[in-house]
């Protein structure tokens, strides 16, 4: 970004230079010299402004005239209690109801969050099964951890038909799956893994599509632009670096470099022009793709245990965040400032997750449970 | 002549200058920060009444309500 500014300017005095000297060679057209001089003086004089404008703007100053949001009313309805171990992911089905979780017990299981009811419950022959993901059609879901694969199931309308069975093995690394997720349809599966790379993959065929390199450590979290933005996605890991990749070329095409220690989890803004991140520094951040930059830091003195998840409401006005020290925090976004606490857990939020349409929260934690908060009415 | 030709030379640099100005200048726009954390914002206020969890759900719409309990007859 620099550099092309003082190539500019550079080649503007150059230039000037350039037209005293040729005017000099026995001009008379005194005037149009003069026009030409003043003009090239102005335009030098307009770049130095506009570069002067790119300086740092907080969001928060943008938004001080918004208004400050209003005490929240979130209440946890549901506790889903099943696992025996930690709970490592979690994913919403696109009904808004059903969910899937996994868990350091090696199971992984299909929920209706209405009912409580367990639908499917599958083992996994591996332990920290630490990345788990719904299919759009509802009818698979996804899952990896220490096995280093990540392996689709077709969920079976048959309550006894065993689902692990007809398991099938798609992404494979050489390190564990931190995350994995389908992309708009049930055909690809996009996995990120403690080996640095992340890969996108055809499920039919177990091909890989495209390998995706420049992290250079583990990746812990990935996640897929909203669809309408197009076909990037984002990834974070303990390099300290967010990198936003494009899903047809392999390219990195941004890098963000801000945070001080490991990124456990990115999440894209709804509109899709942002993202979020959480960080082992116990500060969560934001930051915007078309400025290429952080616009946002929301930490605080109190807080000093690390953010493992994050995840925006509807509007993008609310982000929640699941901490190491059993609190989920919510911050206003626009603001910078933290509104309320959301307390119950019992150990580590693990993950953090948004319903479909916005209505519900789900937490997952290392007490082993899921929670499902929701508004509690207002009269 | 050779100061026409001088002449034109340098007019044509000046329109040269005055592109190079206004490209910079459209990907300033693109950059500037308040721009972008203007729309951001725009974005958060149009969906605002939407998202449930920010404004809150009118009563009997919840479907993880507490089951009322039922009168036997």
């Amino acid at each position: 970004m620099w550099p092309v500014w003082s190539q500019t300017n550079q080649t503007s005095n150059r230039l000037c230079s350039c037209f005293l000297k040729m005017a000099c060679q026995g001009l008379q057209k005194g005037e149009t010299l003069a026009t030409l001089k003043k003009e090239c003086e102005s335009l030098k004089k307009k770049l130095e402004e506009d570069r002067g404008k790119l300086n740092d703007v907080e969001l928060h100053q943008v938004a001080e005239k918004v208004e400050v949001v209003g005490a929240l009313s979130i209440k946890t309805r549901r506790v889903l209690k099943g696992h025996t171990n930690k709970v490592l992911c979690m994913d919403w089905c696109k009904d808004k109801r059903r969910l899937v979780s996994s868990s350091q017990d090696g199971k992984v299981i299909v929920w209706d969050g209405f009912t409580l009811n367990k639908e499917h419950g599958m083992s996994m022959p591996t332990t920290w099964v630490m990345a788990c993901a719904y299919a759009p059609s509802g009818c698979a879901v996804a899952c990896g951890g220490l096995d280093n694969k990540c392996s689709v199931i077709p969920l079976s309308l048959d309550s006894n038909e065993n689902c692990a069975a007809k398991k099938k093995t798609v992404a494979m690394h050489t390190n564990y799956i931190s995350g994995c997720t389908f992309t708009n349809s049930d055909m690809q599966l996009l996995s990120c893994s403690g080996d640095g790379t992340s890969a996108l993959w055809d499920v039919e065929s177990g091909q890989l599509l495209q390998s995706f390199h420049g992290h250079t450590s583990d990746i812990l979290s990935l996640d897929l632009a909203p669809s309408e933005t197009g076909n990037t996605f984002v990834t974070g890991g303990c390099d300290k670096k967010a990198n936003v990749w494009d899903m047809r070329s392999g390219q990195n095409i941004q890098s963000f470099e801000c945070h001080e220690s490991d990124i456990n989890c990115v999440k894209y803004y709804p509109s899709g022009d942002a993202f979020a991140s959480a960080s082992d520094d116990a500060t969560c951040r934001f930051f915007d793709l078309r400025a290429d930059r952080e616009v946002a830091v929301f930490q605080k003195d109190s807080i000093v245990f690390g953010a493992s998840t994050v995840d925006f409401s509807l509007s993008g006005r609310l982000l929640f965040a699941g901490y190491n020290d059993y609190t989920i925090n919510v911050w206003d976004v626009l603001k910078g400032t933290r509104i309320s606490m959301m307390f119950g857990h019992e150990n580590r939020v693990s993950r953090v997750r948004l319903s479909p349409d916005g209505t519900a929260l789900c937490s997952a934690s290392w007490d082993n449970t899921l929670r499902v908060s929701r508004s509690f009415p207002h009269e | 002549m050779t100061s026409n030709s001088n002449l034109s030379n340098m007019r044509r640099l000046v329109e040269q200058l005055k592109l190079e100005a206004s490209v910079e200048r459209i990907k300033v726009t693109e950059r500037l920060v308040s721009q972008a954390a203007a729309e951001l914002q725009q974005y958060c206020l149009q969906n605002a009444a939407k998202d449930a969890l920010l404004v809150g759900v009118p009563t009997g719409s919840n479907p993880f309500r507490e089951p009322r309990s039922c009168a036997v007859v």
